[in-house]
């Protein structure tokens, strides 16, 4: 956490002593709403972070989903195993897809909120 | 059957909903709370909404049904209609949110620069719902033939009339709590048969004889029960449209401007994978227990298992009131789901076609809420009109089809849109006719007459594994291609779709 202090040191050191210190910098606020190509790399780095948790979550159930037909393409005794009285495909299909996709979005929320709460905190620093 | 109980059954969810709708009006005040309930939804509210809205015809009768009757590889349907949240979840539902527009076509104008990717857009809304109403209306025929023997259009007609009164009057936000009723009605009115048989059947596994032993190839993934070719392509396909046609569903889309800022929708959307995941449990055990009690239906088409069933298990009062709840469940699942609709269509013809005209015409003296009410009605007589000419196509076939259209076109746009900052607004445009010819065609030559069997049939029958991707490639390729139709907006867009709420920012938009 930064303290208060910062910024108002910077007021009464000289413009090139200030210019080495990263809190020095106006707000990275500021920076995306000029458009500077600062601004444009915080851009970039938050929607390329959140970017790449969607496409783990995605690659990760379509994956997992994905080769369920293949399992029973290619194994076909997979097709009628029995589990607790039900076939194998019912079950999978019929109840454990459920809580796994849930626990998936839980993962996701809270990983995208992580996400988003460092980079409020690294622009709106000021 | 007692036609009776399930009659009066139906004449109270419709009491209900019509009362919980006049509530809804009494605090609809503005123009805002008729379209998106003035943002101000809590999460748990609107994911009962959102479910309660999302869980049609298709799921509440459909799904059974097509078990029952193509056995284990429709299970598909259920899987993919709640991974298709999880999709929407994580690549559009925040940024959507952030946007800050009220309607789909709002979104495309406002990222992309360009009233005619915008126009593209209100059509699509229009022809997606309008594919999508077609089947609720169908739902609500099939419901009130089974229960009292009258023609399909009486039961149509009584859903399309309490929709347009319930829309017209309350708009969104007495919707909403329409919809959260709704679910809490259609869980109750699925699961309530299903444990009175479980607990009835003193031989537990007398019931599941269906799943097992020689009779049981229905019960096989990838088994041809259904009679199709390349099961394990229709499989991909039908799970890629449904993964990725949801998101470009114009009620659901409508639906997540309501939620407050974008953490709520995603918090949201996280409590709906729980409530559709809970309900898609029993729809299942329908068809098992069909398989069982009711095997004649196989042949007729399945659709009306779900109504059936209780009546088939214990005949007299028991099933009659067990029946009745489930015929009501059916009708709140045609009801939320119609309005739902009918909210997302009414809103784009009203913005995109009837206000100006009415501005024109009454030298701007009229009253935008007024307009709106026009337009809710045109929403729904179009499909019916439809509905009476088309008569019956399957249920869940016509869906999949709104669900493969919604995937080839809004998908690319939104996601795209959302993460891909060198789109040019051609590239936008081209993709959304490209992938809207390729997935219309596929059903127009569905609905004329499929070709008999092999590749091609199962390319036209599932389409979504080809029209997709092609609606990708088109955007990317041209987007490539007109470098200097990139919206000059696109940096200050990213910000909006993607920076939190917390930040304080320009957006470049007012904030709404």
């Amino acid at each position: 956490m930064s303290t208060p202090e910062g910024p108002r040191r910077v007021r009464v050191t000289s413009p090139r002593t200030s210019a080495a210190r990263r809190p020095i910098i106006p707000t990275g606020t500021r920076e995306i709403d000029e458009q500077t190509r600062l601004g444009e790399i915080y851009m970039l780095s938050l929607v390329q972070s959140q970017l790449r948790l969607t496409l783990a979550v995605i690659g990760g159930v379509l994956l997992v989903l994905g080769s369920i037909p293949l399992l029973f393409w290619l194994v076909p005794p997979t097709r009628t195993l029995s589990i607790f009285g039900l076939p194998l495909p019912w079950v999978i299909l019929g109840i454990v897809v459920y809580p796994v996709v849930y626990v998936a979005a839980r993962i996701y929320v809270r990983n995208a909120e992580r996400i988003e709460a460092e980079f409020t905190e690294f622009v709106g620093r000021q | 059957m007692s036609s009776a109980i399930s009659l009066s059954a139906i004449g109270l969810v419709v009491a209900a909903t019509i009362g919980i709708g006049l509530f809804g009006l009494r605090i609809s005040r503005t123009t805002s709370d008729f379209y998106v309930a003035s943002r101000a939804v809590s999460p748990r509210w609107n994911a009962s909404a959102i479910s309660g809205e999302y869980l049609s015809a298709a799921s509440f009768l459909g799904v059974a049904g097509l078990v029952l009757v193509n056995g284990a590889d429709m299970l598909w349907f259920s899987v993919g209609y709640t991974v298709g949240y999880l999709m929407l979840l994580v690549l559009v539902a925040a940024p959507l949110r952030r946007s800050g527009a009220y309607t789909l076509p709002d979104f495309a104008e406002t990222r992309f620069e360009s009233p005619l990717v915008r126009r593209i857009c209100a059509g699509l809304v229009v022809g997606i719902g309008t594919l999508y109403l077609l089947p609720q209306l169908h739902g609500a025929g099939l419901a009130v033939q089974t229960v009292t023997g009258a023609p399909p259009q009486v039961g149509a007609m009584i859903v399309a009339v309490i929709v347009v009164i319930n829309v017209a009057a309350g708009g969104m936000r007495s919707i909403t709590f329409v919809q959260a009723f709704q679910y809490w009605l259609k869980l109750t009115a699925l699961a309530a048969p299903i444990f009175v048989i479980l607990l009835a059947w003193h031989q537990p596994t007398g019931v599941l004889d269906s799943l097992h032993g020689a009779a049981a190839e229905w019960a096989e993934p990838l088994s041809r029960a259904g009679g199709r070719d390349h099961p394990l392509y229709a499989t991909y396909s039908l799970l890629l449209a449904l993964c990725f046609g949801t998101m470009g569903l114009p009620h659901v889309l409508v639906r997540f401007y309501t939620n407050p800022d974008g953490r709520a929708a995603r918090r949201t959307t996280v409590v709906v994978l729980a409530l559709l995941g809970l309900f898609y449990l029993f729809p299942p055990m329908y068809a098992v227990l069909g398989r069982t009690f009711a095997p004649d239906l196989v042949a007729s088409g399945g659709d009306t298992v779900v109504l059936e069933l209780p009546g088939r298990v214990f005949p007299g009062t028991a099933g009659d009131l067990l029946g009745a709840l489930v015929a009501a469940g059916a009708f709140a699942a045609f009801l939320s789901t119609s309005s739902g609709l009918t909210v997302a269509i009414a809103g784009v013809i009203d913005q995109d076609l009837l206000r100006s005209r009415l501005r024109e015409w009454t030298g701007g003296d009229y009253v935008a809420v007024n307009s709106f009410r026009i337009a809710a009605l045109i929403a729904m007589v179009v499909p019916y009109l439809a509905f009476t000419v088309t008569g019956a196509l399957s249920l869940a076939d016509t869906v999949g089809l709104a669900f493969a259209l919604a995937a080839s076109t809004f998908c690319p746009l939104l996601v795209l849109g959302i993460w891909w900052r060198r789109m040019s607004t051609t590239g936008a445009a081209a993709g959304l006719v490209v992938g809207g010819i390729a997935a219309s065609a596929a059903a127009l030559i569905n609905v004329a007459g499929a070709p008999q069997g092999g590749w091609p049939r199962a390319l036209v029958g599932q389409p979504a594994a080809w029209t997709m991707p092609l609606a990708f490639i088109t955007v990317i390729v041209v987007s490539k291609l007109t470098p200097d139709r990139i919206p000059a907006g696109t940096a200050r867009s990213m910000v909006r779709l993607h920076t939190p709420e917390a930040v304080d920012v320009d957006r470049g938009l007012p904030p709404r």
